[in-house]
């Protein structure tokens, strides 16, 4: 073989090259197990888990009601908060157990009619009700007085009702809730979860396994054969990507036959899109796992890198349009803030082009800058 | 043996802190997260984008416009002048509101019929739009006030005064900050303690360790006081943060604070530990820091209530010492909730720490191979 | 001595790899690090050339360089005639590398790494076949090919990771270290299997070694030297100006162990070794004279002179660079310890000791007794068992069988502090790499409970003992491996304790620092202290008292090192070295080993 044969061997045997380390790489997923209890295992665990743990929807909110003088009127009222499927009220006396339940946590709020209730609602002015809410978690607060509120909107209709006369609301709302019309929450945790999900498949499969082979001796042998830096990468995000799909079929085929999440988009579109997330993931993954060369820093960088930013900085539960300008930036650098767009918008609104075309082509991007740089950066060469 | 102990912990702060590598992610992400997050991580919104599609262009339903402009929680970002353009416009996340106000909307008024006021609202995000509906109703509830007031209607037989307590403007900011502690200590630690293990035994210095003098609860309160230490600094910073940056209200005493950051750190740090001595490689105490550390944050409490999960899911969550610190540091904050209404929270952080302490002192001598 | 020993090239022969002052630096922490300084150097195609040097001289840098995996930062390497940096991957395509540690995946089966390293080297499928069988016949894994690589012994790792490297006939071959910590009855083989690919297949190889022994078995040998080249030749020709200054020499009233002791450091003495039941002396020149007013004064004196042999002449040629440093010298009160400090107690007891991993023995049957003040070998391989048994000893793993006990107890149920009373010297030198060399010394005083003026005493005397002084505040990783060794020492005896364990010491350290840190451990055994040490250097069990040689597991026998010899005696073999008798003893259990 002369000089200029083996370059050519160098160019033509790539395909030959690239198949021998997609299969090696298959061979050691299956020998050891972990790589495939983090594709299957981990979805699996944590959708069941949070799935049915993560709910922002109150429902048997425990509350208060004090009527400091029953009569028909408190007890219609009553009445109103009995049906509604967001409360289990308790009926208290007065408010010093009403506040002194609040105070120990027993009941979330407290909705007070005072003795003069029935004369006032006959007054121009009506009857003021006081409510009080713990505000310590603010969210949850805010839920439980717009329930209040609604308890309260029904109950007004149902008086004029039963008085034969019209409402005397002058402006009433005509809500209108899109792709989610019962407003459950489960429908927009389960798409975002999925991508909280897939961010740490990413990263888990890939952070360690190019450090690992530098610290077992194992590059150094891979690099003194023909291989291309190329090949030694799409070697590695081969093997793994088919493990993610895999992990990710098993995520969306558990949200819609499990949490009954419906799936408007098209199956191609989110599996194009899915692709394009995964890539970024373990890309990132790589980059982490070549830059730090030590299983140490790695698996450091990985926990700080991917999991809390994914879960706060991404629009899985805190709204990203609220956050100041310069924390607006920074979310742009999370790739899962993207693929919840496109996860939310394709299971409960459908191929939205205008949504999915922009939100996929940063996923391109940073797809394309994690794997450029790890590339890069993965010089053939020890030094 | 408080010599040896203290020699161990010299040696374990050093081998921390004396690579620039881990001194940066031990110190400066939880500060850089606690600002990034404390903004980031907020339940209120702000800027709503909404398009307002008026086919009444009567005084009133301009005095109706006037009510979302001049609130801080809505932006207007689109005029429309047809139904067609509504569907779209929501679709591609143009606005996540859109306000319909019907060509009769000021006739029906005048002649004292409801007027109706559709709002279509995007459902994808089910807690945004709930939210957004409140603030629509509250601008609405505004409206119908001062309206009722101006043309003497009689106004509705009841009325709500809505008051919070603990936290009157409902800042979720209050309600995060605090948490935002329990959050990254709980990182810290795992990161500081779960791999240490490992790590010495797969460089062989773990053998030298069990050679020496050292009993294995020497070794283990040697290891586990640099993550406790680091831990009780860090969240020194960050309370001082979340008090003077954040102006979050600190109600009750530092001292309270201080015995559950302690008991909390203890269990976090027992924990951490026994992921490690049950990992022979760094690569498992990898996973077992994520799994411990994912669930252990969505099951908290820090972002959705543990009263809104189901009963099994509940109950998983006591084995959780987050849970408790979520408790503790939030009562303390916003309520002022004196040590002895906390002793609930105390104890089962006691216990998950002994319990993990004593496990790991265990796997240590028996896990060897 | 002067470089002019360096032979000129037959004109004859091309060349296979040409170094034309290559120079190479490294940056570890705030050191830097000179690796290559213009190293030019030529290996000539069809020939076996030795590249030879102690730990840190260069070796696998030079090497990697050549295999474009490395760029030097000054300087050109060509292989085969194609520049190595500059077209790498043409290099990497025409020759074969085998890295330290054999570049094998261990979760992949013999047949999987084969696959994918005829894969990557773009071997033909249909040629597969008649390749495969030829390589498991020269290296005899035929066998084993579902075996995992990771359950091969050193001995059957180091040929598939040959066998790899040779998927596709290469016309280069690097080899790094093929022969670290591998049986010797493998290492013949390798031997035997690189010469047949040079006669046969006209190969041309370079390969570095840490085995002096095997630089004759080259046709050319390079010395490198803290990154420069000491001189290049066959190994005969380095030999040569040693001629009439080598001597073997018996003091019938002393231990040589002792009378080495003696000699090292004398005015005119390059080195002394033991060597069989005699030392082996080299002299700074050829007066007769001068050696034998060493031996004035000593009763029953012999001297005889012998042929220099390689390793003589690269101890000297390593002595100009760094003369051999005072130590510890040998100090009146050691006389007094003597050969009656040997029918001591028993210190150490084991009765048929066994280990068990799942269905496989690690260790089995194994059964030996260390008097105090005893230097005990254990003799074997990589796998043969060795550290398995002394991590029992030490208390750090259950055994599954047999009993044993260390100073009268079983440290694994005794009472923490027994464990003072031992020191452990892990293989690798198990330090804490991020801490300076004073605070692991700092750490591990604390740690054997040492405080106040005494520690701060044993403190100073590690630093100045084992010379880290100069050294105390860098961090002990980017430590060269000898003075890692050193470190690791100075940690391991600061509480003096009564038994020292020390795994493999001397593994990957060069000839200097394995002689210096022999001396020390004989000083220790003089004062008393008992000694547990294993190796894979057979010649380093001539140091010790007694010694015993593990394989697969067991005990093949017990004895002094002469004892052990004499089994391999016969009318061919009239002074059999004690790796002849390793591999007799290994041969005379048959086949059985093949595994």
């Amino acid at each position: 073989m002369s000089g200029n044969l083996a370059g050519k061997t160098a160019k033509t045997g790539g395909g030959m090259r690239l198949k021998g380390l997609i299969r090696k790489e298959f061979l050691q997923v299956l020998r050891d197990p972990s790589s495939i209890a983090i594709a299957f295992l981990m979805p699996l665990l944590l959708l069941l888990l949070f799935g049915y743990g993560v709910s922002l929807d109150a429902e048997n909110v425990p509350v208060a009601l004090v009527a400091e003088q029953p009569n028909a009127d408190t007890s219609s009222f009553v009445g109103a908060f009995r049906q509604s499927r967001y409360f289990s009220p308790v009926v208290m006396p007065g408010m010093r157990e009403a506040v002194e339940a609040l105070d120990s946590r027993r009941i979330d709020a407290i909705v007070h009619m005072r003795q003069d209730f029935s004369r006032r609602m006959r007054s121009a002015d009506g009857a003021p009700v006081q409510v009080i809410v713990n505000g310590m978690d603010a969210n949850n607060a805010r839920l439980v007085q717009g329930y209040v509120e609604g308890v309260w909107a029904t109950w007004l209709r149902g008086e004029a009702l039963a008085a034969g006369r019209q409402l005397d609301i002058p402006v009433q709302v005509d809500e209108r809730v899109w792709f989610n019309s019962e407003l459950k929450s489960r429908n927009f945790i389960v798409p975002g979860l999925i991508a909280i999900i897939m961010t740490l498949i990413g990263a888990l499969l890939t952070a360690m396994i190019m450090a690992r082979e530098w610290e077992r001796g194992t590059m150094e042998a891979l690099m003194v054969t023909p291989v291309t830096i190329r090949e030694v990468i799409v070697g590695k995000l081969v093997p793994y990507y088919i493990l993610g799909m895999g992990g990710m079929t098993l995520s969306v085929a558990m949200a819609v036959g499990l949490f009954g999440v419906p799936l408007k988009g098209s199956i191609g579109v989110l599996f194009l899109t899915s692709s394009l997330f995964l890539l970024a993931a373990l890309g990132m993954g790589l980059l982490i796992s070549v830059i730090a060369r030590n299983q140490f820093v790695a698996g450091q960088a990985a926990i700080i890198a991917t999991f809390l930013p994914a879960f706060i900085l991404s629009g899985f539960l805190f709204d990203i349009s609220s956050m100041p300008a310069p924390v607006q930036v920074i979310t742009h650098a999370v790739a899962a803030r993207y693929f919840i767009e496109i996860l939310q918008t394709l299971f409960l609104a459908g191929n939205v082009w205008p949504v999915i075309v922009p939100n996929a082509a940063a996923l391109l991007l940073m797809a394309a800058f994690f794997l450029g740089v790890a590339r890069k950066k993965s010089r053939k060469r020890l030094d | 043996m408080a010599r040896r102990i203290f020699s161990l912990m010299i040696k374990e702060f050093l081998a921390i802190l004396r690579d620039k590598k881990s001194r940066v992610v031990v110190f400066v992400p939880p500060i850089i997260q606690v600002l990034v997050f404390g903004y980031a991580a907020t339940f209120d919104l702000k800027n709503v984008p909404y398009a307002i599609y008026n086919e009444d262009s009567s005084g009133v339903s301009r005095q109706l416009e006037a009510g979302f402009k001049g609130s801080p929680h809505f932006q207007e970002v689109r005029r429309i002048g047809s139904n067609g353009e509504i569907a779209p416009l929501i679709d591609r996340k143009g606005a996540l509101l859109v306000i319909h106000i019907g060509p009769q909307f000021s006739r029906d008024l005048t002649a004292e019929r409801p007027a109706v006021v559709q709002v279509i609202v995007d459902g994808r995000n089910s807690n945004t739009a709930l939210l957004a509906l409140n603030y629509v109703r509250t601008v609405i509830t505004a409206f119908n006030d001062t309206y009722v007031s101006d043309s003497g209607r009689a106004g509705p037989p009841a009325r709500l005064e809505t008051r919070a307590w603990f936290n009157p403007n409902l800042e979720s900011r209050w309600f995060i900050v605090p948490g935002i502690v329990g959050l990254l200590l709980l990182v810290v630690t795992i990161l500081v303690t779960a791999l240490s293990v490992a790590r010495e035994r797969e460089q062989g210095t773990f053998d030298q360790l069990l050679v020496t003098p050292f009993r294995p609860a020497e070794i283990l309160i040697g290891k586990a006081l640099p993550g406790f230490i680091i831990g009780i600094g860090e969240a020194t910073v960050i309370i001082l943060i979340a008090v003077f940056w954040f102006r979050v209200p600190l109600n009750g005493s530092p001292a309270t604070l201080y015995a559950g950051i302690v008991l909390y750190l203890f269990s976090t740090v027992a924990v951490g530990l026994m992921i490690s001595s049950l990992s022979v490689t760094q690569q498992q105490g990898l996973l077992g820091a994520f799994l411990f550390v994912v669930p252990a944050v969505i099951l908290s409490g820090f972002t959705t209530p543990i009263a809104n999960m189901p009963h099994l899911i509940q109950q998983i969550t006591y084995l959780n010492p987050m849970r408790y610190f979520m408790v503790i540091i939030r009562g303390v904050f916003l309520e002022g909730t004196p040590a002895s209404a906390l002793l609930g929270q105390f104890w089962p952080l006691a216990v998950i720490g002994l319990f993990n302490m004593a496990l790991a002192g265990w796997m240590f001598r028996r896990r060897l191979y | 001595m002067s470089p002019a020993k360096i032979q000129s090239m037959p004109a004859a022969g091309e060349i296979a790899l040409e170094a034309d002052a290559v120079t190479k630096k490294f940056v570890a922490g705030k050191r830097v690090v000179h690796a290559l300084r213009e190293v030019s150097m030529q290996v000539r195609k069809g020939l076996v050339t030795g590249l030879i040097g102690p730990d840190g001289a260069g070796k696998t840098t030079l090497m990697r360089t050549a295999a474009g995996l490395l760029a030097p930062d000054n300087g050109k390497i060509s292989v085969l005639g194609i520049d190595a940096t500059r077209n790498s991957i043409e290099v990497q395509s025409t020759i074969g590398y085998m890295p330290q540690r054999f570049g094998l995946y261990e979760d992949l089966s013999v047949a999987e790494n084969l696959d994918l390293y005829a894969d990557l080297r773009g071997v033909p499928p249909h040629d597969r076949p008649d390749r495969y069988r030829e390589l498991m016949s020269m290296t005899g894994l035929g066998p084993f090919t579902a075996r995992l690589a990771g359950r091969l012994s050193g001995g059957m790792k180091q040929k598939l990771g040959l066998a790899c490297t040779l998927v596709s006939p290469p016309r280069f071959l690097i080899l790094d270290e093929p022969t670290v910590g591998v049986d010797p009855v493998s290492r013949r083989e390798l031997w035997s299997i690189v010469y047949r690919l040079v006669r046969e297949e006209g190969m041309s190889v370079l390969l570095s070694t840490a085995y002096l022994d095997e630089a004759e078995r080259c046709d050319e040998v390079v010395v490198l030297h803290d990154g420069k080249v000491l001189g290049a030749g066959t190994p005969k020709s380095f030999s040569g100006p040693l001629e009439g200054r080598t001597w073997r020499v018996r003091v019938s009233s002393m231990k040589n162990r002792i009378l080495q002791e003696r000699l090292v450091g004398r005015p005119g003495v390059i080195d002394a070794v033991v060597q069989g039941e005699a030392v082996r002396l080299v002299m700074e020149d050829a007066e007769e004279e001068k050696a034998t007013r060493l031996l004035s004064g000593m009763e029953g004196a012999s001297i005889t002179p012998v042929a220099p042999r390689f390793e003589d002449s690269f101890i000297s040629l390593l002595r100009q660079k760094r003369p051999e440093t005072p130590g510890s010298p040998p100090d009146a009160k050691k006389t007094a310890a003597g050969p009656e400090a040997m029918s001591g107690e028993m210190v150490i007891e084991v009765q048929d000791l066994q280990r068990r991993f799942g269905d496989f023995y690690a260790v089995k049957g194994v059964t030996f007794g260390v008097r105090k003040g005893e230097v005990f070998g254990l003799l074997g391989a990589n796998g043969a068992g060795k550290s398995t048994t002394f991590r029992m000893l030490c208390g750090l793993l259950p055994p599954s069988g047999g009993s044993l006990s260390v100073a009268g107890v079983d440290l694994r149920r005794a009472a923490a502090s027994a464990r003072a009373r031992i020191g452990y010297m892990s293989q690798k030198f198990s330090l804490y790499g991020n801490l300076s060399v004073r605070q692991n010394i700092e750490f591990f005083s604390s740690a054997y409970g040492l405080s106040g003026a005494g520690r701060k005493e044993r403190i100073g005397w590690a630093l100045e003992e084992f010379e880290l002084q100069p050294l105390a505040s860098a961090t002990s990783a980017d430590l060269p491996l000898g003075f890692k060794q050193r470190l690791a020492m100075a940690c391991s005896l600061m509480h003096e304790p009564d038994i020292i364990f020390l795994d493999e010491p001397t593994s990957g350290v060069d000839p200097l620092a394995r002689r210096e840190f022999w001396r020390r451990i004989g000083s220790q055994a003089e004062e008393g202290v008992t000694v547990l040490v294993t190796t894979h250097f057979m010649e380093e069990a001539e140091y010790c008292d007694r010694i015993a040689i593990m394989a697969a597991g067991e005990i093949l026998s017990i004895g002094s090192p002469s004892e052990i010899k004499s089994l391999a005696r016969t009318p061919e073999l009239p002074e059999p070295t004690l790796e002849d008798a390793f591999i007799s003893l290994i041969t005379g259990r048959s086949g059985e080993k093949a595994a």
